[in-house]
């Protein structure tokens, strides 16, 4: 009964997914042509590859130090820290760009402090530029995933290594090693994907077309030249990718096999070095977001005709986008984790190979002999957000489906357990925290999504982001600050809300 | 176990409080948008910062729907190309009456989609002649690099001084942008067969490539860089509207090249004659001027009070650099991919 009520469930999320996205990518498919893809287009795939493959492996590396010393450590104010950590991650890239600009850019303060100190200027734009922004923007999720994982490690065995006099190279053998083996291709296959649809920050802070992406090559044949058989040929390639890195993450991934514990908080020692490590992460989030604000504070009461309407509509859009895009999540995790097979997993990261724009233009040509497109903008908006939002919050949720699965799959299916009130006993309280932060990711992301609006919008419709831009393209940077600011602030307040509302908090 | 379940209910309870308002909001914005008109309506499409309360826009629709008893309502993407995008995605479908903000370097693609009715040419002060069986300019303007006059005291005089100097430039993405795209054709105008070999120099002055104007112009005015591309007119902007005089464009010798925006009425109007009354409105003097000051373009016909205070100090090119609508087609790819493969190196 509990299998199948599952299944079920799971099946129309998946669909409910899937299928809208499988259509808009097949409206683009018949026009793909493989013996057209140019050299050109395989320069930008290489590049894609590169920055996307470095760019996950720094923020994996970087994560596990500072998860680890932020697991380890107690100090006051360090939820505020974890939270603090997690704000990059849902910054609109452009914003990010400037925050770092304002760092690490000309008359920043690391150049600043390198003149001052005799040395010579570093410039940011390269190759260097693009990871460090990615790593800026993505070392958040792992470090929150990976601090998930720490915290996921029943806290009876670590009592257990204690007891034995496990010295620290046994304790990370047999306790943080396998943790670290089950997350981290994970946390490395979503950072690679959401590295792979970049577009703004590759181009700007790579420095020239040397950095150029797939995303590009989509955005530019289909705002520029409208060349459908370009957009299909680098959609399917993104496509192809992305579906090559799910079955790679599915074929080495190993399950921790740690068992249940009581859930109960453990105390540990911290050292000086995690108090070091936590500090250096800080201020390394902490200083582009003081230029973000720095840049947006000024004008933070004058801000444009219709803000306040386009924040509603940008909320709105959010909010429901993250309930659909979690409840999704939650179904396809659960069943993945009870043995459902490849299809939840492909059907839960499909949306993270396929390029936004690609699918909008896909939506379009499919929604076209129907309605008028713009009409159903801010549903369409609705459902692509949930879409986008739907791998991260399947991946935050499946560890922790697995353990709850891995700990009492017996003793529920030997109290025969249907499956609402399994998912409500046994899955929800313990899932609750990552409920509450997917929620929170989810809705922080559609807040500074550009997306479909800006594809076929309707110039009374505007979205906070869309309101940023149409400000600065008539040379109003001070209001485009403001306004992105605002929508920093908003975005983060949900992503707070929600992750303070789910409970515990990464507390234990 | 089950006593876990209440630590659950809270947090149902707390999200319901918290999302009454917010879907109560959202509600209201939604239901606001719905209101009809039973006035005819007119559709403009444009690109989004035309609608901006700093644009063009409202000025425009307020003053052609004091005579017109219509209701005007833009539609917006993101710049020129996006607007030709958009209308070959929609094809014949498009609600679209006019479309507003197209560039000499698109007319033809567009004229291409067979979407566009025929116009009557209308009289206009632009420094070249101009005409398009399909088009109308609307304003117009030479790109040029701008620079601050307090950071950079002597600025290069030319292309080619520009790429032997180490000064420090952002530009656009010829294949996203349309100021992007005009530096190339501009490169291509100036130097035909020797544009690569000026692209190849130009390289390490390039600080980087933004994908639109605003992010390359609002990193120019953070510092990031010397000289940014815009328009003459761009610092006209800073004396007008921020009282700024430190900005300025450098003239160079090869002479600049033009952008001139077009607009067009599209063939499957329902308010053709609508359709009509607003271009003839747009050239009239109350949209000119409000162009200017606006748009921060020249007016494609100079009203009978002139160009506002200011625009005296702007600096006019000796040579106006154009490439006839029919070619910029063929051209173009090449163009772009010969930047592409000269900073590539």
């Amino acid at each position: 009964m509990a299998s199948r009520t599952g299944k079920i469930a799971a099946l129309v999320a998946a669909f409910g997914m899937g299928l809208p996205i499988i259509a808009s990518l097949g409206f683009l498919v018949p026009h793909a042509n493989i013996a057209q893809v140019t050299a050109a287009d395989m320069a930008a795939l290489r590049f894609t590859l590169l920055q996307a493959a470095l760019s996950a492996a720094v923020s994996c590396l970087l994560a596990i130090p500072l998860a680890r010393a932020l697991f380890r450590t107690r100090f006051w104010g360090r939820r505020a820290v974890i939270r603090l950590i997690s704000a990059p991650f849902i910054l609109p890239s452009l914003a990010a760009v400037m925050g770092l600009l304002a760092v690490f850019g000309r008359g920043g303060v690391v150049n600043d402090a390198l003149l001052a100190a005799g040395g010579t200027p570093i410039s940011i734009f390269g190759l260097g530029g693009v990871v460090l922004a990615h790593v800026f923007l993505n070392l958040p999720l792992a470090t929150r995933m990976l601090l998930d994982g720490w915290a996921a490690i029943p806290t009876e065995r670590f009592r257990l290594a204690q007891g034995l006099s496990f010295d620290r190279k046994a304790m990370f053998l047999h306790l943080e090693w396998p943790m670290l083996r089950a997350l981290l291709p994970s946390a490395f296959a979503v950072i690679f994907l959401v590295c792979l649809t970049s577009f703004s920050v590759a181009l700007i802070l790579g420095g020239g077309p040397k950095a150029t992406t797939v995303e590009l090559g989509i955005y530019q044949s289909l705002r520029f030249e409208f060349d459908l058989t370009r957009a299909a040929n680098l959609a399917l390639m993104q496509t192809t990718l992305c579906l090559f890195a799910v079955l790679v993450m599915g074929a080495v991934w190993r399950p921790s096999g740690f068992g249940a514990g009581l859930d109960r908080a453990l105390r540990l020692r911290g050292q000086w070095l995690d108090g070091f490590v936590i500090g250096l992460a800080a201020l390394f989030f902490a200083l582009p977001l003081a230029g973000i604000a720095a840049r947006g504070l000024a004008g933070v009461n004058d801000l444009p005709n219709g803000f306040w309407m386009a924040a509603a509509r940008s909320i709105f859009i959010a909010v429901t986008a993250a309930f659909l895009a979690t409840w999704a999540a939650l179904m396809l995790a659960l069943a993945q984790s009870r043995g459902a097979g490849i299809w939840a997993e492909l059907a839960a990261m499909l949306p993270l190979g396929t390029s936004s724009l690609a699918l909008g233009v896909g939506a379009f040509l499919a929604l076209r002999p129907l309605i008028a497109p713009q009409s159903a903008v801010i549903t369409l908006a609705i459902f692509f957000n949930a879409a986008m939002a739907l791998p991260f919050v399947y991946r935050l949720l499946l560890p922790a489906c697995r353990e709850v699965q891995g700990s009492y799959a017996r003793l529920m299916s030997s109290l025969g357990m249907p499956y609402w009130a399994m998912l409500r006993v046994v899955f929800l309280p313990r899932l609750a925290p990552m409920i509450g932060f997917g929620l929170g990711l989810s809705a922080a992301m559609a807040m500074g999504d550009f997306g479909v609006i800006a594809l076929f919008g309707h110039s009374d419709q505007p979205t906070l982001p869309i309101l940023a831009a149409r400000v600065m393209g008539a040379y109003q940077m001070q209001a485009a600050a403001s306004v992105t600011l605002w929508l920093i602030l908003i975005a983060f307040a949900l992503f707070w809300l929600f992750d303070h509302f789910g409970g515990r908090d990464a507390k234990a | 176990m089950w006593q876990q379940m209440l630590h659950f209910r809270p947090l149902r309870r707390n999200m319901e409080r918290l999302m009454k308002p917010i879907l109560l909001a959202a509600g209201g914005a939604f239901l606001a948008t719905i209101a009809t008109a039973e006035t005819p309506v007119l559709n403009v499409l444009t690109y989004d910062s035309f609608t901006s309360e700093w644009g063009p826009g409202p000025a425009i629709e307020a003053g052609f729907e004091a005579s017109c008893a219509c209701d005007v309502q833009f539609q917006t993407a993101g710049d020129g190309a996006a607007l030709l995008a958009r209308l070959q995605l929609e094809g014949a479908a498009t609600t679209a009456d006019v479309v507003v903000g197209l560039d000499t370097n698109l007319a033809d693609a567009a004229r291409k989609t067979g979407l566009f009715a025929p116009v009557t040419p209308a009289e206009t002060t632009l420094p070249v002649a101009y005409t398009d069986a399909n088009f109308i300019p609307f304003d117009w303007g030479w790109f040029a690099f701008v620079y601050d006059k307090k950071q950079l005291a002597s600025p290069p005089k030319s292309l080619a001084e520009l790429a032997d100097s180490d000064v420090k430039i952002i530009i656009q993405d010829p294949r996203s942008s349309t100021p992007g795209l005009g530096l190339v054709l501009w490169v291509k105008a100036a130097y035909g067969d020797g544009a690569a070999a000026l692209w190849e120099k130009l390289a390490d002055n390039i600080v980087t490539v933004t994908p639109g104007w605003s992010e390359a112009y609002g990193m120019f005015l953070e510092g990031q860089a010397d000289m940014v591309l815009s328009y003459t007119t761009s610092p006209a902007y800073h004396l007008i509207a921020e009282n700024d005089d430190s900005k300025a464009a450098a003239p160079f010798d090869e002479g600049h090249f033009m952008q001139i925006e077009l607009a067009g009425k599209l063939a499957g109007s329902d308010q053709p004659a609508l359709a009509d009354q607003f271009l003839t409105y747009l050239l009239g003097d109350a949209a000119q001027t409000a162009l200017i000051t606006t748009n921060w373009m020249y007016p494609a016909r100079t009203p009978a009070a002139g160009l506002p205070k200011g625009f005296e100090t702007l600096i006019t090119p000796a040579k106006s650099l154009t490439i006839p609508a029919d070619e910029v087609e063929t051209m173009r790819q090449a163009a772009v991919d010969e930047w592409q493969a000269a900073l590539a190196k």
